[in-house]
């Protein structure tokens, strides 16, 4: 099981986190089209790379942070940072 | 040939007691043993030969590893299958017999597969089986009946299993010379040492080694005695993941049946020793054709002789050390055949055992027992599991491992070859090298967790391997003798079949795996995979190399589910109001965490005199949140699909919410306490979702949002007072709340006293209906207020009523679940409240999928419905469909008999052309009998206009 680097909780098992998904901008709802917004929702980039995605430290101190990670041999790298662009379901 | 197998004299590593006598039965006939004793090696003892049949042609088969992976050893215990009879050790009484048999061991009827051979080469089910399709059903039960494996008891007791999470710096895998010897020097050098060991006795092939060895052994049984290691034994590493996740079945631990440990450990040694490999040949299954290592091992540990004449098969030196112990045993070695100088046999021959051997000088030697020593596998699993790929040397026979992480070290045979000095002392610097290593994976977890005390001294240097690398001895290639052999032994796959299935066009070593099922059967390849991409590349004319491997998967060895499903762990909830819900004949139901009273003997009573005069419901689990902060009207904006900007104080509003994507999430209530201060409700099973989904919002998108969400579902003790005589009863409890229905109005909220207890809140607002005031009282109160409600309302009648009560309520008034009613494909308007939609905002979660589902949605709409007859009462998921093409045009979400209307009622979702007002549908019932309802115009069936809760 992943060792997850939550910034407030230190290395914890990914089971204590909630995986929100790899983070993207949500688009403007005043001028998206549905189109947009559909990539939004289910068009995921999905790389064998670095991705910046978003986790939720559910079991410790509930906050959302970004954090960089290599999907193919689960790295993280550079520090995390709170907050984060979320997913699209709840 | 009777006095094949006997007890040798005291030998001097015997591990049996020979005081303590067992008894225990085999197939119903009384034997003896000894302590100390496997199940395999007290029926060698007792001249057992033939101890199963194999999978698929019921050949016999003898004990062939007599260890954990001895594909013939899987016995039936009393209520227990498939027990591996060369690792489980006797106990007295134990009534042990052979399973995939009948009607018997001796004569096994189904050994016409044998003659049929021909006929059940590879693919032969998916070719035979395949068409008709519908007689599918009939060609199951009929193989089911040819299935391997032993009779699960349904009745046998559960047994008690548990978990654990440890944390230890190093887990050795392998409690053999190297493995120790890292467990050791890596305690030595500070590390918390967790080892490891599959079998009962720590030691691996010293235990029947050379004197020498036995020495070597004692001594580090002794240094391990004075380090500080914790000794697992008869435990396995079953797994290794990311980042040092170790799982371990601890087999071992006293009063559990069996105990999973979940290891987070810094540095993971792997010393799995290595696995002797069978060698392919017509006749290789026969009883009496064993591994060099199963026949020394029986000798040594258990004193037995495991038969009288023996032709020995050995390309190794511990091929070589077998003749030795065989003929100091007293056995004779009519010949031994040492493909070293080129020589080979080519088939074993007999009935029901070994009976000679053909070689290849053209000899036929007369012999009962054929060993084989023609090479080894290296069970590369973990370091599989951990990323390896692991190369194939071809001038040792073996794999190695190419470049495992750097917290996964090798050693002991897997790593190479050395004497047992080399190897321990190979050991030794590997557990030094693990607990140097794990002392900077400390440093560096610790310096990650900002909580955690300061780390003060500076990062251990990350050791580099210094280690001396064991050498490669080489080992002639031996997979298959001239003549075709048994493969999987313990799914009966040939090299013929192989071979068949090569040509067939399955040539890839994944494809061929499946196909044939060869490495998949309970031995999982440990002794067939590397015969198999060895006969693969002779059938494609390639290196096993270049053919390369199939992956190893967790788990190394079998985990029963017991185990991974380990103690009961469940939270159970309960309200403020538990005890006297039990003491008041409640009838409890499980609502996810929580336990509720469904009801206190009479759910339609419940109902009438609710509706009729006064009932009281516990809704503790209502998911309560309170929001305080400036910007609070920009949450609910953003969470609900509504407006919540001119919310006065004292206002209460019902909202949807909606996911991105559209789909109803939950719904409820929200109130304004005061200027910067509300209280959000939500459904029971939505509290945690909700909690989360407003945190998602205020930490990532508006962080800079005014807002403070905390949740309060149990500070709360919460009850709903139901009913036209609500007010009159609650009105002798309150002092300081006014209760004039032209001053507190429907959907308004109060603070004050209840029953003389400060700080409650209380809303006109009800799922049933009815006139009604949900009280919200400081939960250490809930007892004491609901008593004090129970008593003022006993001069009205008061009920007190359960789930079921409340339920059947809102289904006559039309109220849907979200989660019942709608599901993970309900967009906002299947539920008709497209008024509750606000498009005029500018943003709220799922806005723009909702601006496009007001034009566009086209899905199914939730109705209610009634069926023509009043007295059917459709089974909730009921389909609903055309009754002439059987289409399904929706289904039944919820149904109930009215005791207000005296009917049935019901709602649905139906496809959108059958929605409307008295539409008549067709119901497919639970029985298949259909059916006639009819949509209605309202979603409530009772009290459309909604008086009676305004009253």
């Amino acid at each position: 099981m992943l060792l997850v680097p939550c910034p407030n909780c230190g290395p914890r098992n990914s089971s204590d986190l909630r995986y929100v998904g790899e983070s993207h901008k949500r688009p403007d709802p005043a001028t998206t089209t549905p189109e947009e917004w559909r990539t939004y929702l289910y068009m995921h980039k999905n790389p064998a790379d670095w991705m910046m995605e978003t986790w939720y430290c559910s079991s410790g101190c509930r906050r959302f942070f970004t954090i960089e990670r290599h999907t193919a041999t689960s790295e993280f790298r550079n520090p995390p940072l709170p907050g984060g662009k979320r997913g699209g379901r709840a | 040939m009777s006095t094949l197998s006997d007890r040798l004299s005291a030998q001097p590593g015997e591990i049996i007691d020979r005081s303590s006598k067992l008894r225990f039965t085999w197939n119903g006939k009384g034997v003896t043993g000894f302590a100390g004793d496997t199940i395999a090696s007290a029926l060698m003892a007792n001249n057992v030969q033939v101890v199963s049949r194999s999978m698929k042609y019921h050949r016999p088969r003898g004990y062939m590893t007599a260890d954990y992976w001895d594909p013939n050893g899987s016995v039936q215990l009393a209520s227990e299958p498939n027990v591996r009879s060369g690792h489980r050790q006797l106990q007295e009484g134990m009534k042990v017999s052979a399973q995939n048999v009948w009607p018997s061991l001796d004569r096994d009827v189904r050994a016409v597969n044998g003659v049929l051979g021909r006929f059940l080469t590879a693919g032969f089910y998916y070719k035979t089986f395949m068409h008709p399709r519908s007689l599918w059903p009939t060609y199951e039960k009929v193989l089911a009946t040819f299935a391997p494996g032993g009779k699960v008891d349904l009745d046998a007791p559960s047994g008690y299993f548990d978990k654990r999470y440890a944390h230890p710096d190093v887990v050795v895998a392998g409690g053999g010379p190297s493995g120790l010897a890292a467990a050791i020097d890596a305690a030595r050098a500070g590390a918390k040492v967790m080892l490891v060991e599959h079998t009962h006795h720590l030691g691996g092939h010293l235990l029947w080694g050379s004197d020498g060895d036995r020495a070597v052994l004692a001594q580090l049984l002794t240094e391990l005695a004075e380090a500080d290691v914790e000794v697992l034994v008869d435990s396995t590493v079953t797994g290794r993941y990311e980042d040092n996740w170790i799982g371990i079945s601890q087999r071992s631990h006293p009063g559990v049946e069996e105990r999973l440990i979940k290891a987070r450990a810094k540095m993971l040694v792997v010393a799995g020793g290595l696995i002797e490999r069978p060698y392919v040949f017509e006749g290789n299954d026969l009883p009496g054709v064993m591994m060099s290592s199963a026949v020394r091992r029986s000798m040594a540990m258990y004193a037995v002789r495991p038969g009288s004449r023996a032709v020995v098969l050995s390309a190794n030196a511990e091929g070589d050390a077998a003749v030795e112990a065989l003929t100091a045993a007293g056995v004779e070695v009519a010949a031994v055949v040492d493909p070293r100088n080129g020589q080979d046999l080519v088939r074993a021959k007999g009935s029901r055992r070994v009976e000679s051997v053909e070689l290849a000088d053209g000899r036929s030697v007369e012999a009962d027992l054929l060993v084989i020593a023609a090479g080894w596998t290296s069970p590369t699993s973990l370091i599989n599991m951990a990323g390896d790929r692991p190369s194939f040397d071809d001038s040792c026979g073996r794999f190695f491992p190419t470049d495992p992480p750097e917290t996964v070290l090798v050693t002991g045979g897997m790593a190479g070859d050395g004497t047992t000095e080399e190897i321990v002392e190979h050991g030794r610097a590997t557990g030094d090298l693990a607990a140097r290593r794990a002392s900077t994976v400390a440093h560096r977890l610790q310096a990650a967790t900002t909580r955690a005390q300061s780390v003060d001294e500076i990062e251990p240097v990350w050791a580099a391997d210094s280690r001396i690398a064991l050498g490669r001895w080489s080992h002639p290639g031996l997979y298959r003798a001239s003549t075709h052999g048994i493969v999987d032994y313990s799914e009966d796959v040939s090299s013929k079949d192989l071979v068949a299935a090569a040509k067939e066009g399955y040539d890839s070593v994944e494809l061929l795996k499946r196909y044939t099922t060869a490495t998949m059967g309970p031995s999982q390849g440990k002794l067939s995979t590397v015969n198999t991409v060895a006969i693969l590349g002779e059938a494609r004319g390639e290196t096993i190399a270049e053919v390369g491997t199939t992956v190893w998967r967790p788990p190394f060895a079998p985990i029963s589910l017991g185990a991974l499903g380990g103690r009961k762990f469940e939270p159970i909830r309960v309200s403020a109001m538990h005890r006297w819900h039990e003491a008041n004949g409640a009838t409890p139901i499980i609502a996810g965490q929580w336990i509720r009273p469904e009801h206190y003997g009479d759910p339609a009573a419940e109902v009438r005199k609710t509706r009729s005069g006064v009932g009281l419901i516990d809704v503790s689990p209502l998911g309560k949140l309170d929001l305080q902060g400036a910007d609070v009207p920009k949450l609910l904006n953003h969470l609900y699909t509504n407006t919540w900007n001119k919310l006065p104080i004292g206002g209460v509003r019902y909202g949807i919410m909606c996911a991105e994507d559209g789909i109803v999430l939950d719904d409820g209530v929200t109130g304004r306490l005061g200027e910067n201060h509300y209280l959000m409700t939500t459904t029971s099973s939505g509290a945690a979702t909700v909690w989360e989904w407003a945190e998602n919002w205020l930490q990532t998108e508006h962080p800079d949002w005014d807002v403070s969400v905390t949740p309060v579902t149990t500070a709360y003790a919460s009850m709903n007072l139901a009913g036209p005589k609500s007010r009159e009863v609650l009105s002798s409890l309150v002092d300081d709340i006014d209760l004039d229905p032209e001053d507190f109005r429907y959907m308004q909220l109060r603070t004050g006293r209840i029953a003389g207890v400060d700080n409650c809140i209380m809303w006109r607002i009800g799922f049933t209906g009815e006139l009604s005031f949900e009280l919200h009282v400081p939960a250490g109160y809930g007892e004491a207020v609901w008593r004090s409600v129970m008593e003022a309302g006993a001069e009205f009648g008061i009920t007190p009523f359960g789930l079921e009560g409340q339920r059947i309520m809102r289904l006559e008034k039309g109220h849907f679940i979200v989660g019942q009613d709608t599901d993970g494909l309900s967009l906002a308007p299947a539920t008709g409240l497209d008024a509750l939609i606000k498009l005029d905002k500018p943003d709220f979660a799922g806005k723009p999928e909702l601006s496009w589902a007001l034009e566009n949605y086209e899905g199914p709409l939730v109705v209610a419905v009634q069926p023509v007859d009043p007295n059917v009462v459709p089974g909730e998921a009921s389909q609903i469909i055309d009754p002439i093409d059987k289409r399904i045009l929706g289904r039944i979400t919820s149904a109930r008999y009215s005791p207000t209307l005296e009917r049935s009622v019901c709602l649905a979702q139906v496809e959108p052309q059958f929605a409307t007002a008295g539409s008549r549908l067709t119901i497919k019932m639970i029985d298949g009998s259909l059916q006639e309802a009819v949509v209605q115009e309202h979603h409530a069936h009772f009290d459309p206009e909604g008086e009676r809760l305004r009253g």
